[in-house]
């Protein structure tokens, strides 16, 4: 074991000769993929209200059509191209979410209805579920006070 | 008292060689499109090997590769004392898998991607201290089943880091014995060209290295230290420079770990630049591979000896030769409680025998 001095040395030393992605061409990739997917999306949305319907069913097909098509692209090995070019840009977007829930069921499938597929769909997006309904409820109770103490109306 | 082969602290050198009877290895269809295409018994196309899971096909690809060694030695199965195999998957489920329906008595082992150090350093001592007349030393790896067992689903899009490496699916298998191999059987390819044969005539049992280092996706930076020390350990005990050695070849440390390593070295005063290679650096084409840092793996390691290393030596190419597979000893569990990725590396050294 080496004293943690020289630890903290060598992290500093390891970092230095690693070499790195370019930030910003990352960024820019990011930026025109996840620009894209919300292109498509507003797409959707818009034809959809052409159609006549309204803007919250509108907004279902959007989703729906949007995962449907990220999930039918995991399925096809076409995804995890996408997401290695576009690295967040492809993420955050619902359809990120949605290949994170198909990509671990394709994995897992050997392993059983239950213990497989039942137990590690959620692998990767469990803590999105988890803590976004946390962060829902907690929100719920302070918009609760504030309409009670009436800051809000 | 009987006679001891130890050498210095770490080390052993065996008072007779011990012999290489043959080696095969088969690797997956990225490997055989690399630099080394040419260097393999087989390259199978299916990633899957026909089989369901990825388990099952390292396992097949495993039982494959050792079939294939016991056959070229001119041997049978029954003619093997033990074997010595492992691999990456938890409770090391490929090798026990692979070899179970050989019949021959089994060790198995887990030095993550140093596992082929470990295997050959056992067979060895297994071979030179009278316990078996041949060995059999075999690992695997598979790049899905890798993803699966440490990082995640191959369907699930993310962004590797440069300094991530690329597992190899490949599986290499050797087979020992204590004398020269020989020309027994019509279909049998042994180990030997003319009077040229390859032997293993030390070992240097590495211990376990931590820089504190956390980063799993960075191997190199974790292993490099534990081969440094190994290196450094092996030739203060056999009192030998790097240039008694025309090559020193690393197991997966990649572009980031083989400059940490030349560093870590320098800075003891021990200069290997002209001898060092790295088996994760040679199995790949970075530029058009997307292999980032390197292979790695335990089948890195172990099909580049198979498949150039072995050879090399027997064409005359390098007569005395330095193995040092590196291996980082992680698992999920440990990383995501915080730990760091401690190394490991040994040292396995391989010479030209005239017979």
């Amino acid at each position: 074991m080496i004293k943690k001095e020289q630890q903290k040395q060598y992290e500093k030393y390891v970092k230095e000769v690693t070499p790195t992605h370019n930030l910003f061409l990352n960024m820019g990739k990011a930026f025109f993929t996840g620009g894209l997917i919300c292109l498509i999306g507003q797409f959707i949305l818009n034809y959809a209200k052409n159609m006549g319907l309204d803007k919250e069913t509108s907004g279902s097909w959007c989703s729906l059509i949007l995962i449907l098509l990220s999930v039918l692209l995991t399925g096809l090995n076409i995804y995890p191209k996408i997401g290695k070019f576009g690295g967040a840009g492809s993420l955050v977007p619902i359809t990120g979410f949605a290949n994170s829930v198909a990509a671990p069921a394709i994995e897992f499938k050997a392993e059983g209805q239950i213990f497989g597929i039942g137990c590690k769909i959620f692998t990767i997006a469990g803590p999105v579920i988890l803590y976004g309904t946390l962060s829902s409820w907690i929100l719920g109770i302070i918009y609760y006070i504030l309409k009670l103490t009436g800051v809000l109306t | 008292m009987k006679k001891l082969y130890t050498k210095g602290r770490a080390s052993i050198e065996f008072d007779s060689p011990v012999f290489f009877e043959s080696c095969a290895s088969i690797t997956g269809p990225k490997e055989g499109q690399g630099p080394l295409k040419d260097c393999f018994d087989a390259i199978c196309k299916d990633p899957t090997f026909g089989c369901d899971t990825w388990e099952a096909a390292e396992s097949a690809m495993q039982k494959e590769s050792a079939q294939m060694a016991i056959g070229k030695a001119g041997l049978s199965p029954a003619a093997i004392r033990m074997v010595f195999a492992g691999d990456l998957l938890a409770q090391t489920i490929a090798s026990s898998f692979g070899i179970a329906g050989m019949g021959i008595p089994f060790y198995g082992l887990y030095g993550a991607c140093s596992t082929m150090g470990e295997a050959l350093s056992l067979g060895a001592m297994t071979i030179a201290g009278g316990y078996a007349e041949h060995t059999l030393c075999a690992t695997s790896s598979h790049f899905a089943s890798a993803e699966k067992e440490f990082r995640f689903p191959l369907g699930y899009g993310n962004q590797r880091p440069l300094s991530a490496s690329w597992t190899v699916t490949g599986s290499a298998s050797c087979i020992l014995g204590q004398t020269p191999p020989k020309e027994t059987h019509p279909n049998s390819m042994p180990l030997r060209k003319g009077s040229c044969c390859a032997a293993i005539t030390g070992i240097t049992t590495g211990k376990l290295t931590d820089y504190g280092l956390k980063d799993s996706l960075n191997m190199g930076g974790c292993m490099a230290p534990a081969a440094c020390d190994t290196i450094s350990q092996h030739l203060t005990d056999f009192g030998r420079s790097p240039s008694d050695y025309d090559a020193i070849f690393t197991g997966d440390l990649g572009y980031v770990g083989k400059k940490i390593l030349i560093d870590l070295l320098l800075a003891k005063d021990i200069d290997i630049t002209k001898q060092h290679q790295d088996c994760g650096i040679l199995i790949f084409d970075a530029d058009t591979q997307d292999t980032h840092a390197g292979g790695s793996g335990c089948g890195c390691s172990a099909v580049v000896l198979a498949g150039y290393i072995l050879p090399g030596i027997l064409s005359g190419k390098w007569k005395r030769v330095l193995f040092v597979p590196t291996g980082a000893l992680l698992s999920k569990v440990s990383f995501n409680e915080g730990d760091t990725v401690p190394g490991i590396a040994h040292a396995v050294v391989i010479e030209q025998k005239e017979v």
